[in-house]
């Protein structure tokens, strides 16, 4: 038995936290910052009853947080660590010295908009503003989804052909404080396709070693080279973790990304998150009215799943890629991402960006509906401008003003946006 | 006196010879401190009382006895000059190093 169809329910932080439970970490320590909180709240309040058997650390700092987790790890220890947002960011430091220190460790993200201006509503531009810092990115669509990729998390971070950290996103309230039916795994089922940890990369009285030691220029690069494999081969690793969790627990989720409805559509969208849940009620309203509509779910930003996007869309005429993310200045980083993988293929279809949801905004059916519209009318007249802000409540054209034009004929309004 | 013996790295062939991250065998040392120094410690053992103030304060611990005379490890001595600045005989003095 895998499930003894035990259902609760259960808000996504909460759901992540039962899979912590499952998975037995160590040693847990986190700073709280919402919308996190509730998570390490459930996890402090498991360790305290004793129905979690971990060392439960108090911090000052996320940054303290992740030091204490790759502490832990250097003993072997499993971890789990969650933040948000500004604590994300206040880790930075320690993202890349976790990843290349080759150690493990679980994190679960609470995606959620940067200040200035302040916001506590979701985005996804912490996350995505740490693609380069060598961790491996998922991003769930539901609360169930987010319970069994903590799990799958372990089994891939751990592997040691990966040995690489993984953050696991869910957006802000939407995902980590809405209320589903979350169905919980066995003990005794997750003991099974998760086994202890067990590694050479920690510190050991039977066999000595240095940790977090310097690299000089003449070896510095073979390191980053060895970190840059690892996580080309997690892609493997992940995809087959993914077809395991799926024929023992009969949730398998399409590893790296998910094509729904996408076989034969000439218009796709691409999507991350929980925004996906939206995307595919209007995908099946569209269809039923005739339209060779489809989504694809990007579920991990590193590795990143060129190969799989560039088959999952090969019919389509035009492609969309809907972020909650922006690189002011040019374009979203998925698009730069989907772009540059769209390239390598060898293949150009029409491809628009919709920056949409910053700061907690909500993306409508109307809204997606619409993107749908933009890609069909793109191919036959494809627009100036590929970034298209979704949403906005004001005009974005440049006024004209009249003091500026000494006498000479006012100058048409021109898009603010340009290509 | 047991320091570390300098081993050189020997570089793997292949990639799948190379550490995976940061760990490797505890004590094995690649390099001295030698080159760090712009002065040197100079000591005169006729002037040295013993008191092993420098010993006690050597941030890199270099400073060792050999038949209850003291002597500078000069492979690991970085030149920092808190042994000259705190011996009260004046028993070691720093010299410039001719680069």
């Amino acid at each position: 038995m895998t499930t003894d169809g035990r259902k609760v329910f259960a808000s996504g932080n909460e759901a992540v936290a039962l899979g912590v439970r499952l998975a037995r970490p160590h040693v847990i320590a986190a700073y709280p910052i919402t919308p996190q909180t509730t998570v390490v709240e459930r996890l402090a309040e498991m360790a305290e009853d004793g129905s979690l058997r971990c060392e439960y650390m108090h911090v000052e700092s996320e940054h303290s947080a992740l030091s204490a987790m790759m502490g832990a790890s250097a003993i072997g220890a499993r971890t789990f660590t969650a933040t948000s947002s500004q604590g994300l960011l206040y880790m930075a430091e320690c993202l890349h010295y976790a990843s290349g220190g080759r150690f493990p460790i679980v994190m679960m993200n609470a995606n959620r908009a940067l200040a200035l201006p302040w916001s506590i509503y979701g985005d996804q531009r912490d996350s995505l503003s740490q693609l380069d810092c060598g961790w491996i990115q998922v991003y769930v669509e539901d609360a169930q989804e987010a319970l069994d990729m903590i799990i799958q998390a372990y089994v891939v971070a751990e592997h040691p052909r990966v040995l690489t950290p993984v953050m696991v996103n869910l957006d802000g309230f939407v995902l980590t404080h809405t209320y589903e039916l979350v169905e919980v795994p066995t003990q005794q089922a997750v003991d099974e396709f998760l086994p202890s940890f067990q590694t050479t990369n920690k510190m050991d009285l039977a066999a000595p070693t240095n940790m977090g030691f310097t690299a000089m220029p003449a070896d510095y690069m073979e390191f980053k080279f060895q970190q840059h494999r690892a996580m080309l081969d997690a892609a493997e690793i992940i995809a087959e973790t993914d077809r395991a969790f799926g024929k023992k627990f009969g949730r398998p989720y399409g590893g790296l990304a998910d094509g729904y409805r996408s076989d034969d559509a000439d218009f796709i969208l691409l999507t991350l998150g929980s925004v996906t849940g939206t995307a595919r009620v209007v995908v099946d309203q569209l269809r039923a009215e005739g339209h060779k509509v489809g989504l694809v779910k990007i579920r991990f930003m590193r590795p990143f799943p060129a190969a799989e996007l560039a088959f999952l869309t090969r019919k389509a005429k035009a492609v969309g890629v809907l972020e909650k993310n922006i690189s002011p200045g040019y374009e979203g980083t998925v698009f730069t991402n989907v772009n540059s993988a769209f390239l390598n293929a060898g293949r150009l279809p029409l491809v628009l960006n919709f920056v949409a949801g910053l700061g907690g905004r909500d993306i409508s059916k109307a809204d997606i509906a619409q993107m749908f519209e933009q890609l069909a009318a793109g191919v036959k007249d494809v627009p100036n401008d590929r970034v298209i802000f979704v949403n906005l409540q004001v005009d974005t054209y440049e006024q004209s003003d009249a003091k500026t034009n000494h006498g000479e004929e006012p100058q048409p309004a021109r898009v603010l946006l340009r290509p | 006196m047991n320091r570390p013996k300098l081993q050189p790295f020997s570089r793997p062939k292949h990639i799948d010879g190379f550490p995976i991250g940061t760990c490797f065998d505890a004590g094995h040392l690649v390099d001295t401190n030698a080159g760090w120094r712009t002065e040197t410690p100079e000591l005169n053992p006729g002037l040295c009382t013993g008191c092993l103030l420098c010993y006690l304060l050597c941030p890199d611990g270099v400073i060792f006895q050999v038949d209850s005379q003291l002597a500078i490890d000069y492979d690991f001595c970085k030149g920092c000059g808190i042994c000259a600045h705190e011996c009260k005989a004046k028993a070691i003095v720093m010299q410039k190093v001719e680069l």
